[in-house]
């Protein structure tokens, strides 16, 4: 297993990787969005803020699976503290992505917003990853790690089923041009498959209760 | 762009026209990349010059036409027109042309002539897109559309040569393009090097992409939903930011009811 030798994550690093994040993620979310109302983001500065949102939701939800495969890979046990910084990001930007839906783009005609949630399967499918993740960003504290003790796991590992979602939303979503969703769903298939271990014992679970009833 | 001469626009346009910098920088043109911003960075280099757009087919007199004709043999008129896109949203756009039936006219169409079909120019080398089908979306090329003779033939049915007072930007189909004003914005066909008359139906690009979603007809109806979203109403693109009100209702045939005899007796659920 490959392992870096000459650096070593130390405590004292995580304030600077987590400014990092801080800036790398806030700066261009801002910046799109002082864009857009200045009319500065192309000729229709709503679809460029809806494409950006999303695409930046589901970028930092991929990097945020992608650090405990890097974690073990590279030996840097310390990565992990950086997880949950950018799943919340991840939230952010799919909280901007559905408020920039309702708000810039629907206009907030509500009637229009339900039945397009219901009629539309590429809407429907990324309404339900949305409320995922906005479940996962309620209970991403300390506290409320505590609280749902032995569930917490079991709530947070919907993550991946969010993945799947965002993915086929993605897919769903284009008109034609499937190359860029392509990608995505290459990469979030990697990543799936690195906990594949973790889905055989979940589903050698899932039929041993069943034979029990 | 250069400056044209024309007549301008008898009729006053009702709303707002929208900046010619949303027209030159908001476009589907694949053949210049999928993006809505790829074309006007990718078809600078466009050269329109020399051109031949050729009238073929079922016709007494069929001719061509060179680059210097599109603008000399056909006076040319502003024709003020709103642009619904089939994504929802929509432009009002000055238009520069002449009407495609004093050219199919000209070209004297024999009485077996029923549909129009039309091709876009196919050059790799010029056009990204084409280089292969992951560039372009998926679109066999050369685009192809095409119209039923009637619809072609009908008054509102323009051959756009420039826009805003201007030969046509390249991103915008320089140097000869349809427009289909109660059509959606896909069935205007870009950048023209064949028109030809036939007795069967021609194929067309998006219809045979995804025949659920893009239909022949293709007209505007706030009725018939695109599978994936709701056509009942369109944002209009205006230039006015962020939070201007721009989402409007969708009006049957684009407003332009003037064409609804045209559909008489036709399920247009059927022929979306």
């Amino acid at each position: 297993m490959a392992q870096l030798h000459f650096f070593k994550l130390k405590p004292a690093h995580l304030p600077w990787l987590k400014c990092i994040i801080h800036l790398s993620a806030l700066v261009p979310l801002l910046l799109t969005f002082f864009q857009a109302f200045n009319d500065e983001l192309g000729g229709d500065p709503v679809s460029a803020l809806l494409h950006f949102t999303g695409l930046g939701a589901f970028k930092l939800l991929l990097l945020s699976l992608l650090v405990t495969p890097l974690a073990r890979l590279l030996k840097q046990g310390l990565l992990i503290n950086v997880r949950r910084l950018l799943g919340l990001y991840s939230f952010t930007y799919a909280l901007a992505h559905i408020a920039s839906y309702v708000l810039f783009d629907l206009q907030l005609d509500w009637p229009l917003l339900l039945s397009e949630i219901v009629k539309r399967p590429y809407i429907t499918v990324g309404f339900v990853g949305w409320l995922i993740l906005l479940a996962l960003a309620l209970t991403s504290t300390k506290q409320a790690q505590r609280k749902l003790g032995k569930r917490w796991q079991s709530l947070h590992n919907s993550v991946y089923l969010a993945a799947i979602l965002v993915s086929i939303h993605f897919l769903w979503s284009v008109k034609s041009a499937i190359l860029e969703p392509t990608i995505y769903i290459v990469m979030t298939a990697l990543l799936l498959a690195y906990r594949r271990d973790k889905f055989k014992r979940w589903f050698n679970k899932r039929i041993k209760n069943r034979q029990k009833i | 762009t250069e400056k044209l001469n024309f007549s301008a626009s008898s009729k006053k346009a009702a709303t707002k026209l929208t900046p010619e910098e949303k027209i030159i920088s908001h476009n589907n043109f694949y053949e210049f990349g999928t993006g809505k911003s790829d074309p006007v960075e990718n078809a600078q280099q466009f050269k329109v010059n020399p051109w031949r757009l050729s009238i073929e087919g079922l016709a007494e007199k069929p001719f061509t036409l060179d680059y210097d004709d599109l603008f000399k043999q056909f006076p040319l008129e502003e024709r003020i027109y709103r642009l619904r896109c089939v994504e929802a949203w929509s432009m009002v756009v000055p238009w520069i042309g002449f009407s495609l039936a004093s050219l199919i006219k000209k070209a004297k169409p024999l009485s077996s002539a029923k549909y129009v079909a039309f091709e876009t120019l196919y050059d790799p080398e010029q056009m990204p897109g084409q280089r292969s089908r992951f560039a372009g979306g998926g679109i066999n090329y050369p685009y192809i559309e095409g119209l039923r003779i009637d619809e072609a033939m009908h008054p509102l049915t323009l051959l756009s040569v420039g826009l805003y007072g201007k030969t046509l930007p390249a991103q915008n189909g320089a140097p000869i393009r349809l427009v289909v004003p109660w059509k959606y914005g896909f069935k205007s066909i870009k950048s023209i090097t064949r028109i030809r008359l036939t007795d069967k139906r021609p194929p067309t690009s998006w219809n045979q992409l995804a025949a659920n979603e893009y239909g022949f007809y293709a007209n505007v109806n706030p009725n018939v939903d695109h599978p994936r979203w709701s056509q009942a109403s369109e944002r209009r693109i205006s230039g006015a930011g962020l939070f201007s009100r721009n989402r409007i209702d969708t009006k049957m045939f684009n407003g332009y009811e003037e064409v609804a005899a045209l559909y008489q007796g036709m399920d247009l659920r059927k022929h979306f």
